[in-house]
C-alpha cells in the first residue's frame, strides 16, 4: 500500500536519493531524509511496536522524537526513536517487545490480565513464595520492553567538549532563532542547539507563510556571525551557574559528543509539545496528534490515512484539517472542541476502524487526528529554580520567571502571530546579550498575548495518559484512591510520566486525572520536579573518551621484559610477581633481592621547624633525631584511628626525608599541607613532595650489603659505620645525589636506595648485572608482603581499617601522651589502659596447608570476636601465616581460635607469641 | 557546577576543589573533655543558608581556603586564606 505523495513544499526527502533498508526481515524503499517511522508509514505499515505492559499495538502519534509507540531495535543499537532516527543505506531495523512477532504477539495476552494488572501491580503480584524470586525474574525480564543490548558491540568513539559562550540558546524555532541573531548582533557568542536535523521548529512543517518566515530565518542565521549552530542537539541539563549539558548527536567522526558551556545566559525556546487526549482506544494505531498528522504529510510526503476524523480545539488542528484534505484525505467528520463537541472513544485492534462522537454518531475511519492542547516544556527552566504557574485561560503551565540569566522565548512564553513570536525573541536575544556582556541597560521585552485555550485533558472515557509505560486514567484514578493522592505519590506508585518522554507527553494529562480526582486545581496539585537529563543521554557520551592515567616506575620496562604480572595498585602499576612469589619469598631470605619501590611516597621536608611538624604529625617523639639516623613513625588522624606509617630520616641540620605509604601517599601530602598552612602557619618549613622524583629500590636478603657494596664507594658500609636505622647520602652506580636508607621491612639485611628518577632503570640493570654471582633476583610486591607477614609488620589499610586506634594496632610502645600535643592525641589518651577494643595478633591454622581468605570472621559461641587481615602460605615456614583482630581475651598467646571460611567450614588457629612468626628475636635484621 | 573564586588562580569549577568540611576551630587539646573533642571530630551544624567551609584547591594551588558559600542558593560570598581551623582527612 503505497501511500507517499507528490512533492510538497516543505518536504526533507531528497526524492534523487532512494534507498532500501530492512524491518522486520522485510526490505522496504525510503528516500534520504526519512526517517525510519516515515518510510514504513508511506509503505503503509501502521503497527510499529507492542506495549509495555499489556502489549498492546501502537504505532505513530506524534512522528516526533516523542513518538511513544515507536522504539525500535537498529542492528545492536536497542530503544532507537524510529520517528527521529534517519533511514540509512542497508539500516536493519527491528521491533522490540513482540514475542514471537510483531503480528501475532503471544504477550498480548497480558490485555486479558489487565484487571490483574492495576496500578502498583508489581508491588502486589509476584511477591511470595520469595524462594520462587529467581523463577519471576526470568519470565519478568523476557517481559521487559527494551531492546537487546550485545555484550560484543563495540565501544564506539565518543568524546567530550568545553564551550564557553555568552548565550546558550535551547531551541531553533523562529523565537529561538530570532534571539539567537539579536544577541549576535549585539556582540554575543552564541551557541544556538536545536534537536532536530534541522532549524527551524514548527515552521518545517507549515503553511507558505511558515516555509517563507523559515528561509528568511534560516538565512539569517547563516548571515549572522558569532552563532555556532548544533543540530540534532540537545541542551539536556542546567546546573549552577549556568554550567549546561548539550549533547550533540550528529558531529563528524564522533557518535556523540558532550559539550559541557559555561554560558553567562541561557534562553528557553523550547516550543510547545502537542498533547494526547485521554480516552478510549487513543492509543489504536491510526490516533495520531495534529502536528503528527501535518509532518507525515508535510515534512515526508506520506499520506497518513485514508478517512479521517479530526478533533480540533485549536489552530493546529485547523490546519490539520486542511493539510489532510491536501493531501487527498477523506476528511469525514470535524470534531469542534471549541464548541463542545467530543469523541468518546476509538474502535480497533491493529488499527482504528471507527470513531465513536458525543453527538451520538459512529464513524468509519481509519485515522483520528486529535489537537486538544499544548504542555510546555519547562524542564531547564525549572532547573534553574523556575516554578512554573498554571493560567487557567490558556489551560497550560507558564515559566514563573525572575532570573535575569534564564530567560525564556517563543511559544513557551505566550502565544500570538508568528511575527510576534520573532519580535520576542529578538528582544529577549538582545537582553541576553547585554546581561552575557553586563552591559547594565535594561531591554524592553513586548509581552505576548496569552490566548484561551478550552482545557482537553481526559475526555468522557478513560484511556492511555502514558503510553511507554501503560498507565491508563484509571488507574491513576486507582492509585488516588489507594491513598497515593499528591502527584508526586502517584507518579511513583504507577509509574506514570516515568518512561522514554519522560512527562513531556504524559505529566499534564497525569496532573488533571489526580487533580480531578481530588477534587483540587491543577494549580493547585502542581507537577513533579523535572530533573536532568531533559533528553536520554547514552553512556557512551557520559564515559566520553577512555582515559585512565596510569603511574610507571622507571623501571617498568625491564618489569614488562621479563614477564612481571601487573599489579593496580592505586594508579600506579607495580610487578606483582615474575612468575613464582614462593622462589622470590625464598631468594631474599637465602640471598639477596630487588624490588621496585618507587611509589613509596616521599616529602623533602624543609626548614628549623621540621621537627616540630614531625611531633604534630606522628605520635611518637621526634625532637632528637640525629644526622644521619632514621626512625619509624606512625600517623593518627583526630579521631586516632591510625592513618599511615612510614620512616623519616635526618639528612642534614634543617634537612628531612619522610617516607609515607605508597597508597598513602597523596592523603599524607595534603595532610602535612593543612596542618602547615591551617594550623601552623607560622612555622618554617616547607615540603616538597619528591615520590616521582626518584626511583627506589629496596636491596634484601643476607647478601644485601655485598651487592650494596659493588655500586658504593664512597660510604662506609659496614656494621657499625651503617648500624640499622640509619640513612646516608652519596653516589650508587656513579649517580650523585643518591641516598640508602637501612631499614628493614622484610626481615632481612636491607637497604632502601633512591636515586634520581631518570637513573633508576640504568640502576637496576647495574645492580642485577654485577650481582649475578651473588644470585641477585628481582622480586615482586606479592612476595614482599609475604615477607613482611612473617615478620609480623602490618601494613595501613590491610591490617588497620577506619576503626583501628593505635593500641589496637599493637603500636602502644609508639604513642607518646607525654608531648604536648599531636594528632590524634585526645583520643588515645582515652584508649590508653582500656580493654575493650579488637587487638592485632598472630595467628597460624592448626592446619599447615589451610590458608584462610582474607577479611574471614573469627566467632567463639556464634558471636563475630575477630577477622583475619592478612594470610599467606609462608615458603620459609612451610605453613601458613596470618594476621587478624580478636577479641581481647582471645589475644593472649596460645589462645585457640576459630576462623569461618567462606563456604561455612570452620578454621581453627592459635595465637602466637609475637607477631613476628620467622625470626621473632629480629637478629637477621640487625647483622 | 558552582565555581569558587580562588585568590590565587580565579574563577574556578568546583570539580578542581575537594571539599574539606565546615570551618571549625580546633579546641586546646590540653584538658580537652571527651564530649567537646568529639563535638569538634563528628558534629556539624550543617545550616540551610549561609555556611563557612573550608576546601583545598587540589587541582589548583593546592592551598586551602575559607569560603563562606549559601548552601541553598550555592552563592559563594567569600574566600579568603585560611588563620586557624584544622580540617580533618
Amino acid at each position: 500500500m503505497d501511500m507517499r505523495l507528490g512533492p510538497r513544499p516543505g518536504e526533507i526527502i531528497d526524492r534523487s536519493r532512494g534507498l532500501t533498508f530492512t524491518w522486520d526481515g522485510d526490505t522496504y524503499p525510503a528516500y534520504r531524509g526519512d526517517t525510519i517511522t516515515s518510510a514504513l508509514a508511506a509503505a503503509g505499515v501502521r503497527v510499529m511496536s507492542r506495549s509495555f505492559k499489556y502489549h498492546r499495538p501502537r504505532g505513530v502519534m506524534t512522528a516526533s522524537y516523542l513518538d511513544p509507540g515507536c522504539l525500535v531495535q537498529v542492528g545492536d543499537e536497542p530503544n532507537v526513536r524510529a520517528s527521529h532516527r534517519m533511514v540509512e543505506p542497508g539500516m536493519s531495523a527491528r521491533p522490540q517487545n513482540a514475542w514471537p512477532s510483531l503480528r501475532y504477539d503471544l504477550k498480548s495476552a497480558n490485555g486479558a490480565l489487565a484487571p490483574f494488572l492495576s496500578a502498583g501491580f508489581y508491588y502486589k503480584t509476584f511477591m511470595r513464595p520469595k524462594r520462587l524470586w529467581p523463577a519471576y525474574e526470568r519470565v519478568l525480564r523476557g517481559f521487559s520492553p527494551g531492546g537487546a543490548v550485545s555484550p560484543e558491540a563495540a565501544h564506539d568513539y565518543y568524546d567530550k567538549r568545553y564551550a564557553h559562550p555568552d548565550v546558550v540558546v535551547a531551541g531553533g524555532g523562529p523565537a529561538g532563532m530570532a534571539a539567537a541573531v539579536a544577541a549576535a548582533a549585539a556582540g554575543a557568542a552564541v551557541m544556538l542547539v536545536e534537536a532536530e536535523p534541522e532549524l527551524g521548529g514548527h515552521l518545517r512543517w507549515g503553511a507558505a507563510l511558515e516555509l517563507a518566515t523559515l528561509g528568511d530565518l534560516r538565512r539569517a542565521v547563516a548571515a549572522t556571525g558569532g552563532i555556532e549552530v548544533l543540530t540534532d542537539s540537545v541542551v539536556t541539563g542546567r546546573y549552577d551557574g549556568n554550567w549546561v549539558a548539550v549533547v550533540q548527536r550528529s558531529a563528524p567522526g564522533v557518535v556523540e559528543r558532550l559539550i559541557k558551556a559555561r554560558a553567562a545566559v541561557l534562553v528557553a525556546a523550547p516550543g510547545l509539545i502537542e498533547r494526547p487526549y485521554v480516552f478510549s482506544g487513543n492509543d489504536i494505531p491510526g490516533v495520531m496528534l495534529s502536528t503528527g498528522a501535518r509532518r507525515l504529510i508535510n515534512l515526508w510526503a506520506v499520506k497518513p490515512g485514508e478517512r479521517a476524523v479530526v478533533l480540533t480545539a485549536n489552530s493546529s488542528g485547523d490546519a490539520a484539517v486542511c493539510d489532510l484534505a491536501d493531501a487527498g484525505v477523506d476528511v469525514i467528520k470535524i470534531v469542534d472542541a471549541r464548541s463542545g463537541e467530543d469523541v468518546v472513544r476509538a474502535k480497533g485492534g491493529r488499527t482504528l476502524r471507527a470513531v465513536e462522537c458525543a453527538d451520538g454518531t459512529t464513524v468509519e475511519c481509519d485515522l483520528l487526528v486529535t489537537a486538544v492542547g499544548w504542555t510546555a516544556p519547562t524542564s531547564l527552566l525549572n532547573m534553574a529554580g523556575d516554578r512554573p504557574v498554571y493560567n487557567e485561560r490558556a489551560a497550560r503551565f507558564f515559566p514563573g520567571g525572575g532570573h535575569d540569566d534564564v530567560l525564556a522565548t517563543g511559544g513557551i512564553a505566550g502565544d500570538g502571530s508568528l511575527e510576534q513570536l520573532i519580535d520576542h525573541g529578538s528582544a529577549v536575544g538582545r537582553a541576553a546579550a547585554r546581561r552575557a556582556k553586563e552591559v547594565s541597560a535594561t531591554t524592553q521585552i513586548p509581552s505576548l498575548p496569552v490566548e484561551a485555550h478550552p482545557a482537553l485533558f481526559r475526555g468522557l472515557t478513560h484511556g492511555f495518559v502514558d503510553f511507554s509505560e501503560d498507565v491508563s486514567s484509571k488507574e491513576l484514578e486507582e492509585a488516588v484512591a489507594e491513598g497515593y493522592d499528591s502527584i508526586e505519590l502517584a507518579k511513583r506508585y504507577t509509574t506514570a510520566t516515568m518512561g522514554p518522554a519522560q512527562g513531556k507527553l504524559e505529566s499534564v494529562n497525569a496532573v488533571a486525572v489526580v487533580a480531578a480526582a481530588t477534587g483540587a486545581t491543577i494549580a493547585a496539585t502542581g507537577t513533579t520536579v523535572w530533573r536532568p537529563p531533559y533528553s536520554p543521554v547514552t553512556l557512551g557520551a557520559l564515559a566520553g573518551r577512555s582515559f585512565e592515567p596510569v603511574r610507571y616506575s622507571p623501571m617498568q620496562p625491564w618489569h614488562e621484559a621479563h614477564g612481571a604480572k601487573p599489579l593496580v595498585a592505586g594508579q600506579w602499576i607495580r610487578p606483582d610477581h615474575y612468575g613464582d612469589p614462593a622462589a622470590e619469598v625464598r631468594s631474599v631470605r637465602s640471598g639477596v633481592g630487588l624490588i621496585d619501590v618507587t611509589p613509596l611516597g616521599k616529602f623533602d621536608l624543609r626548614g628549623p621547624d621540621v621537627p616540630k611538624l614531625l611531633n604534630q604529625l606522628y605520635i611518637n617523639k621526634w625532637s632528637k633525631l640525629a644526622l644521619g639516623s632514621v626512625r619509624y613513625g606512625v600517623m593518627c588522624a583526630e579521631d586516632g584511628v591510625v592513618l599511615d606509617d612510614g620512616v623519616t630520616g635526618r639528612l642534614g641540620d634543617d634537612h628531612y626525608l619522610m617516607t609515607a605509604t605508597s597508597s598513602g601517599a597523596e592523603t599524607v601530602w595534603e595532610w602535612i599541607e593543612s596542618w602547615l598552612q591551617t594550623e601552623h602557619p607560622e612555622w618554617r618549613v616547607h615540603v616538597a613532595r619528591v615520590t616521582s622524583d626518584f626511583a627506589s629500590i629496596n636491596i634484601a636478603g643476607p647478601r644485601a650489603r655485598d651487592l650494596l657494596s659493588l655500586v658504593v664507594d664512597d660510604v662506609a658500609l659496614g656494621p657499625e659505620e651503617f648500624p640499622y636505622m640509619r640513612v646516608r647520602s652519596g653516589s650508587i652506580a656513579g649517580i650523585d645525589g643518591s641516598f640508602m636508607w637501612r631499614i628493614g621491612f622484610t626481615g632481612e639485611l636491607s637497604y632502601e636506595i633512591h636515586v634520581p628518577a631518570s637513573y633508576g632503570l640504568g640502576v637496576w640493570e647495574t645492580l642485577l648485572e654485577r650481582g649475578a654471582d651473588l644470585g641477585v633476583k628481582p622480586f615482586g610486591v606479592e612476595a614482599q608482603r609475604i615477607l613482611r607477614l612473617e615478620k609480623g609488620h602490618l601494613i595501613v589499610g590491610q591490617d588497620t581499617d577506619g576503626l583501628t586506634r593505635a593500641y589496637g594496632a599493637g603500636l602502644d610502645w609508639a604513642v607518646k601522651l607525654d608531648k604536648e600535643d599531636f594528632a590524634g592525641k585526645p583520643e588515645l589518651g582515652w584508649q590508653e589502659g582500656r580493654d575493650d577494643f579488637l587487638r592485632l595478633v598472630g595467628l597460624r591454622p592448626l592446619e599447615g596447608t589451610a590458608v584462610p581468605a582474607e577479611g574471614s570472621q573469627i566467632v567463639e559461641a556464634g558471636i563475630i570476636v575477630g577477622r583475619i587481615t592478612s594470610s599467606r602460605m609462608s615458603p620459609t615456614l612451610g605453613r601458613s601465616i596470618c594476621m587478624g583482630f580478636v577479641a581481647p581475651h582471645l589475644a593472649e598467646p596460645c589462645s585457640a581460635i576459630s576462623i569461618v571460611a567462606p563456604d561455612g567450614s570452620r578454621v581453627p588457629a592459635v595465637v602466637t607469641p609475637q607477631l613476628a612468626q620467622v625470626d621473632p628475636k629480629g637478629e637477621r635484621l640487625h647483622g | 557546577m558552582i565555581q569558587i573564586p580562588c585568590p590565587h588562580c580565579g574563577e574556578r569549577n568546583v570539580s578542581e576543589f575537594q571539599y574539606v568540611g565546615e570551618a571549625l576551630t580546633r579546641p586546646n587539646p590540653d584538658g580537652v573533655g571527651p564530649e567537646q573533642w568529639r563535638s569538634y571530630l563528628y558534629l556539624r551544624s550543617n545550616p540551610a543558608g549561609p555556611t563557612v567551609e573550608s576546601w583545598f584547591h587540589r587541582a589548583g594551588c593546592r592551598r586551602y581556603l575559607k569560603v563562606e558559600r549559601d548552601t541553598v542558593t550555592n552563592e559563594v560570598t567569600s574566600v579568603t586564606l585560611p588563620g586557624r581551623g584544622a580540617p580533618q582527612p
